[in-house]
C-alpha cells in the first residue's frame, strides 16, 4: 500500500466532505466524525509500524517524481505527531459531544474539526514547503470557523484579531517561501536543503531563516509574537480551546523544528542563538503570565507559551540529547495540555465561571476530577516518573552539553513555577471551603471526566513507558541531526 | 417605499448575455485540458453569469431558475474531486495519478478521455458553489 502516508490526511478529508451533505443531522454527524477519526488513528498506527520497520516512507503525489512533484514524507517525527494529533482529536471530540450545545453541533462543528485534522496531519506530513503553506491555510480556515462559532461578543472581537494576525502571517509565509525559491529555485524540502548546502549557505539564507522564524513564531506563539494568544484562545468554548491549545501552536513549533534542522543549520551561531534567546524569553514571559492570572483558562494558556519556549530551547541547542528531549516534550505537551484544558473545562462547567475566586472545595463533591487534575498537574510540571520528566531532563542535559549554563537552569526553574501555577488551580479550586455552584453544565461533570481521564492515563503511560517509547524518539531525531537521511529518503538517487 | 429602479436595459441584456457567458465558461472548462482554462476559471465565469442574473433580478428569481442548494453543490464537487484522486488508490498508484486513453466516439471521432476531467468537474462545482454561497450570504442581509 504505497499510499499509506496519505491516509491520515485523506480519511478526515473524506469524512468532512461526507458530513457536509447533512449538516443538521447531529446523530449522523457524530457517528461519521468519530468513525473518521478512528479510521485516521488506525491508519496512523499502521503507518507508524511501517516507518519503524522500513524507515522513512515517501509518496510522490500524482506520480510526479521528486523534486518536481509534491511529495508526502512520513518520517518518524511526522508520524508520531500525526498519531498524537489524531488520538487527541478523538478524545476532544468525545468530550465535545457531551459538552457542546446542540446549536454548535448543528453549525458545522464536526465539519470544522475534520478539516482542522486534515490540515494538521497534512502540515506534519508534507515534504514541500509551499504545500506546507497550503495545509496551514486548510487548518487556519477551519480554525476561523471554530473560533467564531457561537458568535458571542467576545468571540467576534477576538476572531477579528485572530483573523488579522493569521492573514498577515500567512502573507509573510508566502513572501518567505518566495524569497527562498528565488535563491534556491525549488520548493521540495529535501531539494531545498541540498541546494542550500551546495550554495554554501550565503548570507541571504540567514535572513530568510529569520523571516521563517517570524512566520512560524507568530503561529507557534514565541516571545514577542505570542501577544494574540491569551486573548484569542480564551474566546472559544473549551473543547475548541483544547484542540487549538494542544495542536495549532505545535504545528508552528514543528515547522520551526523542521526548517531549522533541515534548511538553516549552517549559521547556527546566529540563527540558533536568536532562537535560544527568544525561547528563554518565552519561558520567562509565560511564567509571569501563568503566575499572575487567576483565571483558570488564562493560566493554562500561558503554560502553552512556557512549553513552546522549553521545546524550542531544545531545538536551538541542536545536540542529539536536546533534540530527543524536544521531540519527547513536544508529544508530552500535546497530550497533557489537551487533558488539562478538558479538566479545567469541567471545573468551569461546575462553577459556571472561569475565575478562581468563584471556585473552591470542589474535591468534596468531585473527588475523581480533583485527583485526576492533581496527577495531570504533576505531569505538566515534569515530576518523575510522569511524562514531562524525561523530555525536560534531556533538554537540560543537551543545554549543558553546549556549555550554556543560564538556559538549562531557567528551564529547571520554570518547572517549579509551572508546578506552582498548576497547583494554584488545585489549591484554590479543589481545596478550601466548598461554595454553592450554579454551573448550567454541572450535571455533566462525571461524564466529561471520562475522556479527560483517558488522556491523563495516556500521559501517564507515556511517562512510565518512556523506555518503550525511546527507540521511536531516537528514530524521529535521526533526520533532524543528519539532514542527509531525509534527503536520501526523498530524492532516492 | 422605494421606487422600483428602471433596469429594463440591464434585464434584457442579461437574459441574452448570461447564456453567452455560460457557454463561453463551458468552452473554457474543456479548453483547459491542453490550453489555458480549466475547472477553476470555468466555474468562476459561470458564477459570474449567475451573479449577473442576481444583480439584474433578485435571489428569488435566481432560485426559481436554478433551484440548487449551492452548499450541497460545493459538497458534491469536493466529493467528486477527492474520489477521483482517491480512485488511484484502487490501482495502488499514488494519490491523484490520472489515466487517459483514446476512444472512438460517435460524431466526435477519435477522442482522448482523461480522468482529470472528472477532477475538474469537481473543482468547477466547488467554485460555483462557494462563490454563490458567499454572494448569497452577503446579499441576504439586505
Amino acid at each position: 500500500m504505497i499510499n499509506l502516508p496519505l491516509l491520515p490526511i485523506l480519511i478526515p478529508l473524506l469524512s468532512a466532505v461526507l458530513l457536509m451533505f447533512f449538516p443538521k443531522r447531529i446523530k449522523a454527524q457524530r457517528i461519521i466524525a468519530m468513525a473518521g477519526i478512528t479510521g485516521t488513528i488506525i491508519a496512523a498506527i499502521v503507518l507508524t509500524a511501517e516507518v519503524k520497520a522500513n524507515g522513512i516512507q515517501t509518496l510522490n503525489l500524482g506520480s510526479w517524481p521528486a523534486p518536481y512533484g509534491i511529495p508526502l514524507v512520513s518520517d518518524m517525527l511526522s508520524v508520531l505527531l500525526v498519531l498524537t494529533s489524531s488520538i487527541l482529536t478523538f478524545f476532544v471530540v468525545w468530550y465535545a459531544m457531551i459538552y457542546m450545545d446542540e446549536s454548535y453541533e448543528r453549525f458545522f462543528f464536526y465539519i470544522g474539526v475534520m478539516f482542522l485534522l486534515t490540515g494538521i496531519n497534512g502540515a506534519f506530513t508534507t515534504g514541500d514547503i509551499f504545500n506546507l503553506f497550503v495545509f496551514f491555510e486548510v487548518f487556519l480556515i477551519a480554525s476561523y470557523l471554530l473560533i467564531v462559532l457561537g458568535g458571542k461578543k467576545g468571540q467576534l472581537r477576538e476572531s477579528i484579531k485572530y483573523l488579522l494576525i493569521n492573514v498577515i502571517s500567512s502573507a509573510l509565509f508566502v513572501t518567505a517561501v518566495a524569497y527562498l525559491y528565488s535563491v534556491v529555485g525549488t520548493l521540495n524540502m529535501a531539494d531545498v536543503s541540498q541546494r542550500i548546502d551546495e550554495l554554501g549557505s550565503p548570507g541571504i539564507i540567514t535572513v530568510i531563516a529569520i523571516f521563517f522564524l517570524i512566520v512560524f513564531g507568530l503561529k507557534g506563539a514565541i516571545f514577542p509574537l505570542y501577544f494574540w494568544l491569551p486573548g484569542s484562545y480564551s474566546a472559544p468554548p473549551i473543547p475548541i480551546l483544547a484542540l487549538f491549545g494542544a495542536l495549532l501552536t505545535k504545528v508552528g513549533v514543528y515547522s520551526i523544528m523542521r526548517t531549522y534542522t533541515l534548511f538553516f543549520y549552517h549559521d547556527q551561531g546566529y540563527t540558533h542563538e536568536i532562537l535560544a534567546v527568544l525561547a528563554l524569553l518565552s519561558i520567562i514571559v509565560g511564567v509571569i503570565g501563568a503566575i499572575a492570572y487567576r483565571n483558570v483558562k488564562t493560566i493554562i494558556i500561558y503554560n502553552i507559551v512556557i512549553a513552546v519556549g522549553v521545546i524550542l530551547y531544545g531545538v536551538a541547542a541542536m545536540t542529539p540529547a536536546a533534540l530527543e528531549g524536544a521531540v519527547f516534550y513536544l508529544l508530552h505537551d500535546m497530550v497533557i495540555k489537551a487533558a488539562l484544558f478538558l479538566l479545567v473545562g469541567i471545573m468551569i462547567a461546575i462553577a459556571g465561571a472561569s475565575h478562581l475566586n468563584k471556585m473552591g472545595g470542589m474535591i468534596r463533591d468531585y473527588p475523581r476530577i480533583g485527583w485526576t487534575y492533581f496527577v495531570a498537574a504533576l505531569a505538566l510540571a515534569g515530576i518523575p516518573p510522569l511524562s514531562g520528566f524525561v523530555g525536560k531532563l534531556l533538554i537540560v542535559q543537551g543545554g549543558f552539553e553546549t556549555g550554556d549554563m543560564v538556559g538549562p537552569l531557567l528551564v529547571l526553574l520554570s518547572s517549579l513555577m509551572v508546578l506552582y501555577s498548576a497547583m494554584k488551580i488545585f489549591m484554590n479550586g479543589f481545596w478550601g471551603t466548598p461554595k454553592e455552584y450554579h454551573g448550567a453544565k454541572a450535571h455533566l461533570a462525571n461524564r466529561l471526566w471520562v475522556p479527560a481521564a483517558a488522556l491523563v492515563l495516556i500521559a501517564i503511560a507515556y511517562g512510565v513507558g518512556s523506555e518503550a517509547v525511546y527507540p521511536f524518539i531516537q528514530m524521529a531525531v535521526e533526520p533532524l541531526i543528519d539532514p542527509a537521511v531525509y534527503i536520501e529518503a526523498v530524492l532516492k538517487e | 417605499m422605494k421606487n422600483k429602479p428602471n433596469d429594463l436595459i440591464l434585464q434584457t441584456v442579461t437574459t441574452m448575455i448570461s447564456f453567452i457567458i455560460i457557454l463561453f465558461s463551458i468552452h473554457l472548462f474543456f479548453a483547459g485540458h491542453y490550453t489555458p482554462g480549466g475547472g477553476f476559471i470555468g466555474g468562476l465565469m459561470t458564477a459570474a453569469a449567475l451573479v449577473l442574473l442576481l444583480l439584474a433580478y433578485d435571489i428569488k428569481t435566481l432560485n426559481t431558475i436554478l433551484p440548487f442548494n449551492f452548499r450541497m453543490m460545493t459538497a458534491a464537487g469536493l466529493l467528486i474531486a477527492v474520489l477521483t484522486g482517491a480512485g488511484a488508490l484502487l490501482f495502488n498508484q499514488p494519490f491523484l495519478t490520472h489515466a487517459y486513453d483514446y476512444f472512438e466516439l460517435p460524431l466526435l471521432g477519435e477522442t482522448s478521455l482523461h480522468t482529470a476531467v472528472l477532477f475538474d468537474i469537481g473543482v468547477y462545482l466547488v467554485v460555483i458553489g462557494v462563490t454563490m454561497t458567499i454572494i448569497q450570504t452577503i446579499g441576504e442581509s439586505e
